[in-house]
């Protein structure tokens, strides 16, 4: 029987080994943050369901099991055209591709990189632009409660670093497609993102999770995003693991003042799913939106757990998650809003909203609103039930088939948060996969 | 076309419908008038296969066929259609969208092609004139924030498009303004042929001024209690239900 300890324990070993292979590098202010970062791991060990933050969340499928960190790239059996279908039909944009975890230059297409705009592989910004890694790198995405993140800071190699220089506006959206591919071993992919909009700035990045390998595997990703005043950026998240992968997901954004970020994570695969979103409105006068839906089917488990942190006055936050539950899948939404003193006039707003369409689905929804100011406007609400039967007899007598009538008020329920991505490729793409699911069946309303 | 033998329904134990005879041949105009929690909506949605009413006793043959065995698609199929007195809301999906998928399921259930986009446009275009209805209305969602004369005139458009055989109106005239009501009823008459038949529910006589009708039925606690032409109507508003009610009981209890 593998234990958490035995389990923590590897990576330890792995890290050290890890660590005899980089060469000279360990010396480095990177390296002491590494360090630093296995050390919180081996101290907090992965969560049990005995935490509150993990209570409906049982991550024994993952720390009972020995992942290899994939420490290098290994793309010689991956062509073009299996990277083609993520490609959301021939977006124009810059894509960054990386196979578990490591940048493949030859599977990108940077060229349509506009002046004012930095973007390339992490490892690559390492080597040069060590000034803005110094300044920004790891200066966000706090691991002291999050073991998760602390295992991916500890092998934090490679992943997408993008730099918009103040005042730019990059038009075209930036991709960035994860693929998780087979590999000898069961792996872990640690891929780590750094996003820095000066002020001014506004661009759009788009984080395609892919998992094409078969066998069970980990996708522990850290993207930290930092918005300079009045900076506009919007973030989507598409993760469509395998059905045997496992992903971890930490989004960690800090706002200076008047700047607005919008974020909207879409799960669609994996085994077991858990996205960690915080954003940090650091200054007065910014605004944050997070949408996000699940749709999930089999024995999936999709856990969203998010936190909007009004440290300052007049900030604005908007939140809409909602889940398609069938099957014997389990949705996890956890929403934190925290009003700090001083953080008057705060308008938050949060809504939950649960479609079960099998009696074996279940959600547990639990909003948290922690406020300690006294001029704030502060509202929640969730709600988790079945198609409205009303509905589905208006559209039956109109000649609707009960299938078809069922499958057209699911499609609308998702259909509410993918009409907010503005990227219009990825819109189309979701659609499709949406519409395919329902036809499929995967996506069954049962009585 | 429409035969309903004795008809006996109830929702959770309590009886609405007490024994309905009805009978509606092509062409014509019926129109079930009766004081409120007389069973004129309920006999207008047992008979579109509403599953909230149980149908405990009776019979109805919709040209031919058992009616109350039929999923309430299937009537939509064969021809019937309910014009709702409460309009359900559809956030999501959008007018054009459901009025296409309809179109298309009961003409393919007629074993007709389906239409695109641009043929449904074209056919829609000149429904939409006669029932007052704004372009952007049909990119909007089903009855979203609709007003109540938007939401009866969307019932007749949605009519008007699906060109049923039995249409059943329920009391398509409550919360109309008078020029609300012409439009609607104006829509409903163009639609008049040999071949539909049309069965308004309504408790008040004023729509029956615009839409004439070739029968009139007096339903009082779930039975129907009086027949009799379009003249019954005029006397109905001028002496109200309580005599029909009284006529109906010396029949029943001999003296």
């Amino acid at each position: 029987m593998v234990t958490y300890k035995d389990t923590v324990d590897w990576y330890l070993s792995a890290f050290e080994g890890f660590e005899n292979g980089l060469n000279g590098q360990t010396g480095s202010e990177l390296h002491r943050v590494r360090r630093r970062a296995i050390e919180r791991f081996v101290e907090i060990g992965f969560p049990t369901t005995r935490e509150e933050e993990w209570r409906f969340t049982n991550v024994a499928p993952i720390a009972e099991q020995q992942f290899t960190p994939v420490l290098t790239l290994s793309d010689d059996s991956i062509g073009h055209s299996v990277i083609e279908p993520f490609t959301l039909a021939g977006l124009k944009c810059v894509r960054l591709v990386f196979i578990n975890g490591h940048f493949s230059k030859r599977l990108s297409s940077l060229s349509a990189a506009p002046k004012g705009l930095k973007v390339g592989s992490l490892a690559g910004a390492i080597r040069t632009d060590p000034d803005l890694i110094g300044r920004h790198l790891a200066h966000y995405a706090d691991y002291t409660d999050n073991a998760f993140a602390a295992l991916n800071t500890a092998f934090m190699l490679d992943g997408a670093f993008v730099y918009v220089r103040g005042g730019k506006d990059v038009e075209l959206p930036i991709h960035l497609i994860f693929i998780s591919s087979d590999h000898d071993n069961r792996f872990v992919s640690h891929p780590r993102n750094l996003v820095i909009a000066e002020e001014s700035a506004r661009v759009s990045i788009v984080e395609s999770y892919v998992g094409l390998a078969a066998n069970e595997y980990l996708t522990n990703a850290v993207t930290e995003i930092v918005l300079g005043e009045k900076a506009v950026v919007e973030h989507d998240q598409l993760q469509i693991e395998g059905p045997s992968g496992y992903h971890i997901g930490t989004l960690h954004v800090v706002q200076q003042r008047k700047s607005i970020f919008t974020s909207n994570s879409i799960s669609l695969g994996g085994a077991l799913v858990r996205n960690n979103v915080k954003t940090v409105l650091a200054a007065e006068d910014s605004e944050c939106t997070l949408n996000g839906l699940s749709l999930a089917t089999s024995e999936q488990l999709i856990d969203n757990h998010t936190t909007i942190d009004h440290t300052k006055p007049g900030c604005r936050s908007h939140e809409l998650y909602k889940a398609v539950l069938d099957g014997k899948s389990r949705g996890v939404f956890n929403g934190r809003i925290y009003v700090r003193k001083g953080a008057q006039k705060t308008d938050a707003k949060q809504t939950n909203k649960t479609l079960l369409l099998s009696p074996d689905a279940t959600m547990d929804s639990k909003p948290q609103l922690e406020i300690f100011a006294d001029d704030v406007k502060c509202t929640h609400g969730a709600a988790i039930g079945q198609l409205d039967e009303e509905q589905v007899f208006y559209l039956r007598s109109r000649g609707l088939g009960e299938d078809e009538a069922r499958d057209i008020l699911t499609y609308a329920f998702a259909s509410d948060i993918i009409n907010r991505i503005h990227v219009e490729a990825l819109r189309k793409e979701l659609d499709r996969v949406l519409l395919k699911r329902l036809q499929e069946g995967r996506l069954k309303a049962r009585e | 076309m429409l035969k309903i033998i004795n008809l006996h329904a109830g929702i959770n134990g309590t009886n609405i419908l007490n024994g309905v005879n009805l009978n509606v041949r092509a062409g014509e105009v019926h129109a079930i008038m009766g004081p409120n929690g007389s069973g004129k909506s309920t006999l207008a949605q047992v008979l579109a296969g509403r599953e909230t009413y149980e149908v405990t006793e009776g019979k109805a043959l919709y040209e031919g066929q058992d009616l109350l065995s039929m999923d309430p698609e299937d009537r939509a199929r064969e021809g019937i259609f309910l014009a709702f007195q409460y309009p359900i809301e559809i956030p999501g999906v959008s007018n054009t969208y459901f009025l296409k998928a309809a179109l298309n399921a009961i003409r393919k259930h007629k074993g007709l092609e389906p239409l695109d986009a641009v043929e449904f446009l074209a056919l829609v275009k000149e429904k939409m004139k006669v029932l007052q209805i704004d372009q952007s209305l049909l990119n909007r969602p089903v009855n979203e924030g609709f007003s109540g004369g938007e939401k009866k005139r969307n019932e007749i458009f949605q009519m008007a498009v699906l060109d049923p055989k039995l249409a059943l109106l329920d009391e398509t005239d409550s919360g109309l303004d008078i020029d609300a009501l012409r439009i609607v009823a104006d829509g409903v008459n163009r639609l008049r042929s040999k071949e539909n038949a049309i069965v308004v529910v309504t408790h008040y006589q004023r729509l029956l001024n615009y839409i004439v009708p070739d029968y009139v039925h007096v339903l009082i606690d779930g039975r129907i209690a009086k027949s009799g032409g379009k003249e019954l109507a005029l006397e109905l508003e001028d002496r109200g239900y309580d005599w029909v009610a009284e006529e109906a009981q010396k029949v029943q209890t001999p003296v």
